[in-house]
């Protein structure tokens, strides 16, 4: 494989897919770009319907059969257009160079097959012995925090708690040494202080794996304690990205401003009355003419009727699609 | 009303056609054509009386066993009848004793298996040990057994189909119901203070029902071979009623000099049961949502 | 003022195993506690939220309140009216009073009703005669919903509208107390603002009292104004929430409030509060429950079980060593060492 990469794991340029179905064709993503640096962690936020599970899925190429990917749209990893891998390139990077670690630990893991001879499976195209392979699992286990790992080894996943599987679906996406970690939504399943133990041991790992990851979350907290960059969509748009400080605190895009406004857990002084962002997102099969956040955008002025904005820069790696960058 | 932003609250939905199923199961070739193979068998015996052109237990010695012609379309039979107005009126029969045996099975199974999914452990013990043990049973062993007793006729069939069918019908609907009834809208309802009946009926049976409306489709076939495999050995209808199995059984007699009889009970057999699979499994299909294709 | 609903010393027990199972295995005692001698009482026009981890029992007391599960000791009284041990058919007058919003908003409907028929349930099962589609249509408007989603079915409705439904439907019979088990379970933050807002006009306007049950601490600081937090079935502390929230007593308090991540980066915390993971029910630790997590426990803590006792005005823990000034959230006494 080539290196010419550069420091970008993924770089995804003018992303757009389309879903042909009965009603009409939902465009689920327009002219998405955003990257993943190395040894970075990228964060995805954005409320349901916004194509974060779109996004995910056209990195690893799994998007169903009706869907439409534009002509002009490349999904680099490490160089190669994923978009135009063919069947056995595509193989060899879902399973080697990019892993993923899902939501629900619960069904993740096969029932009936032992966590050790699921972690060693994930090794089948080394060339390595069976103990081999599961001293390796073992100390896969025993990096996740798995107390006495080479015994569970031949435990199966209903021996674990809820905790404990993520932690066992972490060690499995890092079996492989891969490239890119796509992480969705992992602690969404969890209560409070387990999510706070593998937070914390996502952030352990990364100091001890050189790894880069997409971090995909609608929990604001999270992205701000465990992010570097933040990338904020909206009805299938990237509308903001850019450094966790500059987002979190230098927000351009009145949607990530609403958004931030609107966590219970930013608001300092306890209050009855929430803030809310008012209306609902667009149909996306009947895209507004002008901005996409338009309708429910309180800033909203004259040019944003008229024609969709661009990306505007704020600095190098701050934009933010809105006329008001563009003006300011 | 000040204050309240309603956010996605403003927008109705598009209503659903209540016939959007009727509408797939239509585009899906192999459902239409079931659909089309069961119409012409239902027609053909609901208007037997109006289609037949003869009676179907006129004698006529003189024509006995004669070939297809424009007076007999598929010719007569050892007496003369003509055997058109035979098979249509055989239809009647099988279909009789197919929609009041699997209705009557569907009914029975989907009370017996709510009450033994719904009800206490103990009632679900007893009743999963009398369906288990009539399950056990071989159906035409226990269908001859029966016949010796009380005798051949149409009720001895309907009878055994009932008792030997209901027991399958009974565990599906047990099962959906053990599945459903731990959901939040069944907790939902309880809260506001339904009673057992209510839920039952009003709330369990609508989302238990699609899976046994599919067993009956595919049943009725079934059924109706059976009654035919019974008349066929003579243990069924009695003459001069007519079944396919006894036209078929007349027909075998003289199976070197006039196939055309034995081929004449033969088809509407096949007709009905491949109309009712294919049917079967198309409806499967379009009802079962976790069969859904992505649309 | 008066308590609306009061509980004392509610216990409830599930059977694990058949009784003949347990005979044959030898289990002495095949039970397991999910609420173990709660008391607590909820005012007229009160919020009180019921907050802890799954496996806490947090949804379990509350069913127990609206009789879905069975209180096996202690008293529930609704307006001075013993709820424990009453008949199903005698508890249907008390569930015209306490109505009861599920987890999650779409599945608690019925899924082949249309939402008319779901809202004029309640009259239907209380023989209730009155204009139905007037009344479903009055109920659709409090909760600020178009009249066009009266025939729509669950599935078509999004998070956001099925919850507004179940609000409906709550309301539909006048109730004084509604419990809401996790009503932002599953919503979008901005929807999520709109409910609460919502659940808060109509608590002013029609005086109700809810009983909030979530693991959601950033939401239930908002909405409400006492709380209790629940572990392994027990109450740990109990109090204002303003008090809680600024000066924990308990250290699983403090580990809970510590876990919530702040979304502002310049607040990442490098350390964890709380190691370790909730034991099982079945296997309950000896002297006090929390201290296989406690990071302040001490030996006594793991001989004596502590009461739940008062620790300062409105304020109930259940610990040996509460924080007194917690403040600075570290205790006094011995585990300052």
């Amino acid at each position: 494989m080539n290196a010419n990469g550069g420091d970008r794991v993924l770089e995804v340029r003018d992303l757009s897919v389309s879903f042909r179905t009965g009603r009409g064709v939902v465009r689920a993503l327009r002219h998405v770009d955003m990257a993943v640096p190395r040894n970075k962690i990228v964060g995805i936020v954005g409320e349901s319907g916004c194509g974060k599970s779109t996004l995910i899925n056209s990195v690893l190429r799994l998007l169903a059969a009706n869907a439409v990917v534009g002509d002009s749209s490349t999904v680099l990893f490490r160089g190669d257009d994923v978009l135009r891998m063919n069947d056995r390139q595509l193989r060899a990077m879902r399973g080697q160079k990019i892993s993923m670690v899902f939501q629900d630990p619960m069904t993740a893991l096969n029932p009936v097959i032992s966590i050790g001879t699921q972690m060693a499976d994930i090794l089948y195209r080394l060339d390595m012995t069976a103990a081999g392979k599961r001293e390796r699992a073992a100390d896969m286990l025993a990096q996740v925090g798995i107390p006495d790992p080479m015994r569970r080894l031949d435990d199966y996943p209903h021996q674990f708690s809820g905790g404990m599987r993520q932690r066992i679906c972490i060690a499995m996406a890092l079996m492989m040494n891969p490239a890119l970690l796509i992480a969705d939504e992992p602690t969404t399943a969890l209560d409070v202080t387990l999510e706070a133990q593998i937070i914390h041991l996502m952030k352990d790992l990364r100091a001890r794996f050189e790894c880069s990851m997409l971090f995909v979350s609608h929990n604001l907290g999270l992205i701000a304690e465990l992010c570097d960059e933040v990338v904020v969509m909206y009805a299938g748009e990237v509308v903001e990205q850019g450094e966790v400080h500059d987002l979190f605190h230098r927000a351009k895009h009145p949607y990530t401003q609403m958004l931030l406004e609107c966590d219970p857990a930013r608001i300092e002084k306890a209050s009855r009355a929430l803030p809310t962002i008012q209306g609902s997102v667009p149909d996306l099969i009947d895209l507004p003419r002008g901005c996409i956040f338009g309708p429910r955008c309180p800033k909203r002025y004259e040019p944003c009727d008229a024609s969709p904005p661009g990306t505007y820069g704020v600095n190098a790696i701050h934009s933010a699609r809105c006329f008001q960058v563009r003006d300011a | 009303m000040a204050g309240v932003t309603a956010s996605d609250a403003g927008t109705p939905i598009r209503r659903e056609s209540r016939l959007s199923w009727l509408w797939q199961l239509l585009g899906d070739p192999l459902g239409a054509f079931g659909l089309f193979l069961v119409l012409v068998v239902v027609v053909s015996a609901a208007f037997a009386d109006v289609l037949a052109p003869y009676d179907y237990k006129a004698l006529d010695v003189k024509a006995r066993l004669g070939a297809p012609s424009w007076d007999h379309l598929l010719g007569t039979d050892n007496l003369g009848r003509d055997t058109f107005s035979r098979i249509l009126h055989g239809g009647q029969i099988a279909l009789y004793v197919a929609l009041v045996s699997i209705g009557a099975s569907l009914m029975l199974g989907l009370i017996l298996g709510m009450l033994a999914g719904y009800g206490p452990r103990w009632l679900d013990n007893f009743l999963m040990w009398i369906f288990d043990s009539v399950r056990s049973f071989p159906v035409i062993m226990f269908a001859l057994a029966v016949i010796t007793v009380v005798g051949p006729s149409l009720e001895t069939i309907i009878f055994v189909v009932i008792a030997t069918t209901t027991p399958g019908y009974a565990r599906i609907a047990r099962a959906s119901t053990l599945a459903t009834k731990n959901t939040e809208f069944i907790l939902a309802e309880r809260s506001l203070g339904a009673g057992v009946w209510r839920i039952m009926f009003s709330h369990l049976v609508p989302n238990i029902v699609q899976p046994l409306l599919i067993l009956c489709s595919m049943d009725i076939p079934v059924v109706i071979t059976i009654e035919a495999g019974l008349s066929f050995l003579g243990l069924g209808v009695k003459p001069p009623t007519p079944s396919w199995g006894s036209i078929l059984n007349d027909g075998f007699g003289f199976i070197r000099n006039t196939p055309w009889l034995v081929v004449a009970g033969g088809i509407p057999l096949i007709v009905t049961t491949l109309g009712f699979t294919f049917l079967g499994e198309a409806l499967r299909d379009v009802l079962d949502p976790k069969l859904k294709k992505d649309r | 003022m008066p308590e609306l609903l009061k509980a004392d010393g509610v216990r409830v027990r599930f059977r694990t195993s058949g009784l003949v199972n347990a005979l044959l295995k030898g289990i002495a005692d095949p039970y397991i506690d999910a609420v173990m001698r709660v008391s607590f009482g909820l005012r007229q026009g009160e919020t009180f939220g019921l907050v802890g981890e799954s496996g806490s029992g947090k949804t379990t007391l509350g069913r127990a309140i609206i009789g879905l599960a069975r209180a096996q000791e202690g008293s529930i009284a609704f307006e001075g009216q013993e709820l424990v041990g009453l008949k199903d058919a005698q508890y249907r007058g008390v569930r015209r009073n306490i109505a009861m919003m599920f987890q999650d908003p779409i599945a608690s409907l019925s899924p082949r009703k249309t939402v008319r028929n779901a809202i004029a349930e309640p009259f239907r099962i209380h023989g209730i005669a009155k204009d139905l589609g007037e009344e479903a249509r009055r109920l659709l408007r409090l909760v600020g919903l178009h009249e066009g989603f009266l025939g729509a079915y669950p599935h078509q409705l999004s998070g956001g509208q099925a919850r507004r439904v179940g609000v409906a439907r709550a309301l539909a019979l006048e109730p004084r107390v509604i419990i809401a088990d996790e009503p932002t379970a599953g919503l979008d933050v901005s929807v999520q603002g709109e409910i609460l807002n919502l659940m808060n006009r109509l608590q002013r306007e029609l005086g109700l009292s809810y009983l909030i049950i979530t693991h959601n601490l950033p939401v239930v600081r908002h909405v409400s104004d006492r709380l209790a937090i629940m572990y392994l079935g027990r109450f740990v502390e109990t109090g204002a929430t303003k008090d809680i929230f600024a000066k924990p007593a308990h250290p699983y308090t403090l580990g809970l409030l510590a876990a919530v991540p702040e979304p502002d980066p310049d607040k990442r915390r490098d350390k964890l509060e709380l190691e370790g993971e909730i034991p099982s029910l079945m296997n309950r630790p000896r002297g006090c429950e929390f201290h296989t997590r406690c990071p302040f426990a001490q030996a006594k803590c793991r001989e004596t079980a502590p009461e739940h006792r008062k620790v300062a005005e409105g304020r109930w823990a259940s610990c040996h060593y509460p924080f007194p000034d917690p403040a600075d959230a570290r205790p006094v006494g011995p585990a300052a060492a």
